[in-house]
């Protein structure tokens, strides 16, 4: 992405630095201390987790992006696209369509479900100005009745169903808790997508290396060669070229000296590519007239208005896309958990996915692919070594899961909190300095 | 003549429906829809109607912790789990002093009323700092903090055996009061029965004074005051009232009704649900008081008993009746999710002042 | 030169029954200046929402006459359509998105898109931005106007004139564009800005575009512009070539007299020479009604007026003494310096004041006619409140027997005192928010627009009561009015502000040459005394 010419960066004092940075930082902080103080949380261990969960999270927490571009805010709503997906999944399961076939049938499915669900509460949205992130986090809760009631309700008294059916609770009514989805061998859905092609943890941070360093490269002759408008910033080509150097280096020593690395899990290349694409997609959006619609209604939607631009669709459209891309995101998870937890697996969605983004450096109103897969990284690895301090500081697991909602909460909060005071104090200033 | 007549009754109804608001009348009807099904099902109106009461007078406390925060301006107090924890901690603190009966009631309040007064005050001037998004804000603040609460339960040194668990350190999730003979002991002041209807004078008694004191409040010179600034800042500002302040004092009341709606309710549950118990309370107390009649911005004691009535009496009335027609199905519980999550989200589509 | 580019031919405009504007005729040539001038409400901006389509004229039935582009009838249905047609307009507030650059912004919404492989398929709004050829176009939009700064430069952080510029910019980008309307384009700009935006507008004249200049400046309108149409009351009074008027006439034809309402009394005798109120270098951060720096000594006794146009500051004052709004300098009353910004101190010390938005400032309108009256004595002087149990309640009898009384003494027509003001009339809501400021007790009183949005009949009631208060209770009195007719029926002395300054103080009987050029910032004023 062409970085365009902005204000140049003031000379910010270390105070705002830290003030600006600080959910980021206490992110980095505690997993790093999570690392000092626990003996029994190997690297290879770690590795695993945190990659299987940052591929099996990515696409959500994308999917986030876009509303906030278009000026609606964190998108909490987005467990509706979580339940759009395990509408289709459930579909799909019911009819015992399995396979990459299957999964297919699943995006479709959860295309039209998730669409349709995303006009209306883009439309909600519209009605709730200015008030739009509480109206998504409520929506959420509403549209949880309307899911259970489809699930618990409707399925087995209003549709038949035969009780016999594996997914459906013995009664004839409702379907089960969890829903096994079987691995694909048995005809099911379970690592349909993940065990299409895998690959070794080292090759693929190799290959994330040379893409990282490859990318920079390129754009960075792409920019310059395109001149006026066009800027390039060299500390962060630099520092992007530094960071592919050194993973590099990490995966070439691992596999040359064999060290523990190589019993890290293998990923999922499919995913990979499907997050790559939508993060391509995400970029490429904000390329386009309707890209730049949603940002000019997320700046100022009055000045929009009169120039023309029709705000409520666009952000109707904002909506629908992220709808949409989080019900797609719902079905990587859980092909990748392979059993749908029928009432609870889409519940926390929405706040984990926000609390990532925000730990990735976003805010309310700007957020970018960096703040995603960083946030999702930096997110993760808290959540992979709460228990683990909770249990060596503490003797007690608990402890840990607790400080982690804390934290998940906390974040949210702050993150809020500190957005609004900063803006509600500039606004004053500028009131005053006017004079 | 009569055209005239049809015409004028036309308006009148028209009227009393804008006079109490469709929601509520929607509430209303609703409920007395599943009254009626439940008398042709079978089900007992006297226990129902008893629960109603009952239910309502434990849950009318924390409904009222609504009404200082929406007519300061600050809306609904989503952050109600503050005060409920503060609540929790003083009937925590008061056990573990050994209290019990009365005593343990009156060590609660005397604990939790200064407690909640002073964390009300942070989070007032909390809300004064976020202007514009306390709703969002609150919501997280009171997450965080009852989260931060599950951290607390399980790591402070409580020792009384009552509160712990047979093996391993912290408290327990829900605390029988039982144990120290303080289940139902507001409920079962001069409770008598009229037919199979018991009523629990003691509950209703209270919560008819906080109600009282409420209403009081709110012809006092600070309580107009504050709702002045609530319903038209530039006014109050313009009449040299210190807005900023009010909203505090207000938010302080909400988390003092809040701590001590949680220990009625709780007595009359006969249990102090500690842990996540009190993440999700603020949304039915919201739903309550706005089903009674309030919106965002406006809120008054009646909204209050109304509202928690309505929504108490829909729900004690709906799982029975429920059960009885879908067997095997929780439609009750589906249906508190739609009914109060809708509500909430009806009452945002209402506030005005979001910039286009 | 003689081209007819534009007309207006007989152009009125009613909202509900309300003649606004009646059958303004006037023609803009090719390459014209024509300066557009009237005070507030003379139908100026009605004009300009007639020219340019808006919404709010087709939902309230239209206009009647005809306007002509090229000689040839246009119905403009919609500000697209007037955008279509060669109309374009320069805001007085920017419409300008910071965050982006000037490219993006002179741009906006009519980017420059290439096609693709997905806008093929979904249409053409994923067609690629062209981020090149845009800066490119806004470059020669830029060089147009002798602007040599980047097209790819971030808007957020440039003067105020440059902003102006980019907005100038956009519209000469626009295809086609004939007619170029420039609303106050001065108002926010230094005087060097505001030159180098002269010299533009000529250049842009010199192109052929026809200009409607609209400006309170009557200095400018002078120096800048070829002919100029006055407007008033919705009314056309005049068009003239400049070279044939000056300023003087120009500002007499502005206010021309109205239907006055006539002075009451005789000379006043009750002025005593003591000063009350002392205001020293007054700032108030008020928006849209900035005060940037006042002098003003106010005797015992006295009526004042404030006037001038709108959004130059007149209403800045008494928001700022009443410290609704922030503010600095020094104020001093009977002898002692008021603590500014703390509305509560100011008026415990016996200052009231009547806002100029009665609905939004002025009242509770859901609340009882009894508690608006009482509210302010009530909080700030702790009056009508009883002792029980050792608390402090409100005293429903004495607010009501207190309301009632105001009633009576102001005719407040109502039903009853537990009705809502929202439900009661103009002036009565008025006559509420006065006996509220009386509730106060006050020594002196700031008014402000007391009779906007009042029938006639309850204006003269408003008025007659204002000087009731200051000949029978002696009370000094700060009128703040955009209504000259009003102010002159029953000031003293009439304050004239102007860009946030004092322009000048005039007796009541000056003639409307004077009160115009003051209102209008012209410099020329004091030599042109003898028109």
């Amino acid at each position: 992405m062409g970085e365009l010419l902005r204000t140049p960066a003031e000379n910010k004092s270390v105070g705002q630095w830290l003030l600006d940075n600080i959910v980021t930082l206490i992110f980095v902080a505690f997993t790093l201390f999570g690392f000092f103080v626990s003996d029994n949380v190997s690297l290879p261990f770690f590795l695993s987790e945190l990659s299987s969960r940052i591929f099996r999270n990515s696409f959500l927490v994308l999917s986030l992006i876009i509303p906030v571009l278009a000026g609606l805010g964190l998108n909490f709503g987005i467990v509706i696209g979580a339940m759009s997906g395990q509408i289709a999944i459930s579909i799909v399961r019911y009819f015992e369509l399995g396979g990459i076939s299957g999964l297919l049938y699943a995006f479709v499915i959860a295309f039209f479900v998730a669409a349709l669900c995303g006009y209306f509460t883009g439309l909600l949205y519209n009605k709730t100005r200015g008030q739009e992130m509480i109206a998504s986090l409520i929506v959420g809760y509403f549209a949880n009745g309307i899911y259970q009631f489809l699930f618990l309700f409707v399925v087995g008294v209003i549709i038949a169903v035969p009780a016999t059916h594996p997914m459906i609770k013995p009664d004839g009514i409702g379907i089960r808790m969890t829903v096994d989805l079987v691995p694909v061998k048995s005809g099911g859905l379970k690592y349909a997508l993940d065990d299409i092609w895998t690959m070794p943890f080292v090759y693929a941070l190799l290959v994330i290396a040379v893409g990282i360093i490859i990318f920079t490269i390129a754009r960075y002759w792409f920019n310059e060669k395109r001149g006026e408008g066009y800027r390039n910033n060299r500390r962060s080509a630099a520092g992007n070229i530094l960071l592919g150097l050194a993973l590099a280096a990490v995966s070439l020593y691992s596999i040359a000296a064999e060290t523990s690395l190589l019993m890290v899990r293998r990923v999922p290349v499919v995913t990979g590519l499907l997050i790559l694409a939508l993060c391509i997609f995400t970029v490429l959006i904000t390329k386009t007239k309707l890209g730049q619609d949603f940002r000019s209604a997320g700046f100022n939607q009055h000045v929009s208005q009169v120039s023309g631009i029709n705000v409520d669709q666009t952000r109707i459209i904002a909506t629908v896309i992220s709808t949409v891309l989080a019900a797609w995101g719902q079905i990587i998870y859980l092909q990748n958990m392979g059993t749908l937890n029928t009432y609870n697996a889409h519940t926390q969605i929405g706040m984990f996915s926000v609390a990532s983004l925000l730990v990735g450096g976003a805010s309310t109103s700007n957020a970018n692919i960096k703040n995603a897969i960083f946030g999702t990284i930096l997110f993760n690895s808290m959540f992979i070594m709460s228990p683990e301090i909770g249990q060596s500081l503490f003797g007690q697991a608990l402890l840990g899961e607790y400080f982690r909602t804390f934290m998940v909460y906390g974040v949210i909060g702050l993150a809020l909190g500190l957005y609004v005071w900063k803006a509600l104090k500039q606004s004053k200033a500028a009131a005053l300095k006017e004079d | 003549m009569a055209e005239i007549n049809s015409g004028s009754l036309s308006y009148k109804i028209k009227d009393t429906v804008a006079a109490i608001g469709m929601p509520t009348i929607i509430i209303a009807a609703f409920w007395l829809l599943t009254l009626v099904s439940g008398f042709f099902v079978g089900i007992s109106m006297s226990a129902l109607l008893s629960d109603t009461i009952k239910r309502a007078g434990m849950n009318g406390i924390l409904v009222l912790a609504m009404v200082p925060a929406i007519q300061s301006g600050t809306g609904p107090n989503f952050a109600l789990p503050i005060g409920i924890v503060c609540g929790l901690f003083a009937m925590v603190c008061s056990i573990e002093a050994g209290a019990s009966g009365f005593g343990w009631l009156a060590l609660s309040l005397a604990i939790t009323i200064p407690l909640a007064a002073l964390v009300g005050y942070g989070y007032g001037k909390l809300m004064n700092a976020v202007k514009g998004s306390e709703m969002t804000i609150a919501t997280y603040t009171g997450f965080s903090v009852v989260a931060l609460m599950c951290l607390a339960w399980l790591m402070l040194p409580f020792k009384n055996p009552k509160m712990g668990w047979f093996i391993g350190k912290g408290l327990r999730e829900t605390i029988q009061l039982d144990a120290v003979g303080a289940a139902q002991i507001l409920n079962n002041i001069m409770a008598f029965s009229i037919g199979d209807i018991i009523i629990p004078t003691g509950l209703l008694l209270i919560f008819g004074f906080f109600c009282l004191l409420v209403w009081f409040f709110f012809r006092s010179r600070l309580g107009i005051g504050i709702s002045a600034g609530g319903i038209n800042p530039k006014f109050a500002q313009a009449t040299g009232l210190d807005i900023d302040r009010n909203r505090v004092y207000a938010n302080m009341l909400s988390t003092v009704l809040g701590a001590v709606g949680i220990i009625v309710y709780s007595q009359s549950f006969g249990y102090a649900q500690l842990y996540t118990a009190p993440l999700m309370m603020a949304f039915p107390a919201v739903a309550a008081v706005l089903i009674g009649g309030a919106t965002a911005s406006r809120a008054k004691v009646s909204h209050v008993i109304i509202g928690v009535l309505l929504f108490q009496g829909l729900l004690t009335t709906a799982l029975p009746v429920a059960n009885e027609i879908f067997a095997g199905t929780d439609l009750s519980e589906i249906m508190r999710m739609i009914i109060q999550n809708g509500i909430i989200l009806y009452a945002l589509t209402q506030v005005k002042g979001g910039a286009k | 030169m003689s081209e007819d580019l534009l007309c207006f031919r007989n152009v009125s405009k009613n909202y509900y029954g309300n003649n606004v504007l009646s059958n303004i005729s006037f023609d803009v040539k090719k390459g014209e200046i024509h300066a557009l001038i009237g005070e507030n409400g003379a139908g100026k901006s009605t004009l300009m929402n007639i020219l340019f389509g808006m919404p709010v004229i087709h939902t309230t039935g239209g206009y009647s006459g005809d306007i002509l582009i090229d000689g040839k009838k246009v119905d403009i249905k919609s500000p697209h359509a007037a955008m279509e047609a060669g109309i374009g307009m320069v805001h007085q507030e920017f419409m300008l998105i910071p965050q982006y650059t000037i490219a993006e912004n002179i741009k906006l919404n009519r980017e420059i898109t290439s096609p693709n492989v997905i806008s093929r398929v979904f249409g053409k709004r994923l067609e690629t931005i062209d981020m090149a050829s845009m800066n490119a176009d806004s470059r020669k939009a830029l060089d147009k106007l002798d602007m040599d700064i980047e097209a790819y430069t971030v808007v957020a952080g440039l003067p105020v004139g440059h902003m102006e510029f980019i907005e100038i910019a956009r519209e000469i980008d626009k295809t086609g564009l004939k007619i170029l309307v420039f609303d106050e384009p001065t108002a926010v700009l230094t005087e060097s800005e505001a030159q180098n935006l002269l010299a533009a507008i000529r250049r842009l004249a010199g192109m052929g575009i026809g200009i409607i200049f609209i400006s309170h400046r009557l200095d400018e309108i002078v120096s800048v512009a070829d002919r100029v149409t006055v407007l008033r009351d919705g009314e056309h009074v005049a068009t003239k070539n400049i070279s044939d008027t000056n300023a003087a006439e120009i500002a007499s034809l502005m206010i021309g007299r109205k239907v006055s309402i006539e002075r009451a009394g005789g000379p006043r005798v009750n002025i005593s020479d003591e000063i009350e109120l002392s205001i020293e270098d007054l700032h108030v951060a008020m928006p849209g009604e900035k005060v940037k720096g006042i002098d003003l000594q106010v005797k015992k006794g006295e009526i004042v007026g404030i006037g001038g146009l709108a959004g130059q500051g007149k209403l800045g004052i008494a928001n700022g003494i009443m410290g609704t709004y922030p503010t600095r300098g020094r104020v001093v009353f009977k002898g002692k310096e008021l603590k500014l910004n703390d509305p509560h101190s100011t008026i415990e010390s016996g200052i009231a004041f009547v806002s100029e938005d009665r609905k939004g400032v002025g009242l509770l309108l859901n609340e009882s006619i009894e508690l608006n009256i009482a509210f302010t004595a009530m909080q700030i002087k702790n009056r009508f409140m009883k002792n029980v149990m050792g608390m402090k309640f409100q005293n429903d009898s004495e607010m009501r027997s207190h309301a009632l009384r105001m009633i009576k003494e102001l005719d407040i027509r109502c039903e009853s005192p537990a009705q809502h003001t929202g439900s009661l009339s103009g002036g009565n809501q008025q006559k509420v928010c006065v006996a509220r400021a009386l509730t106060q007790e006050p020594t002196f009183l700031f008014v402000s627009e007391p009779t906007r949005g009042i029938d006639i009949g309850a204006k003269k009631l408003i008025l007659d009561l204002l000087l009731k208060l200051n000949e029978e209770m002696g009370m000094t009195i700060v009128m703040t009015s955009s209504e000259l007719a009003e102010l002159r029926s029953i000031c003293d002395r009439i304050v004239i502000i102007c860009e946030g300054k004092i322009g000048g103080v005039l007796p009541p009987d000056a003639t409307d040459a004077e009160f115009g050029l003051l209102m209008s910032g012209s410099k020329a004023n004091t030599a042109e005394r003898s028109l």
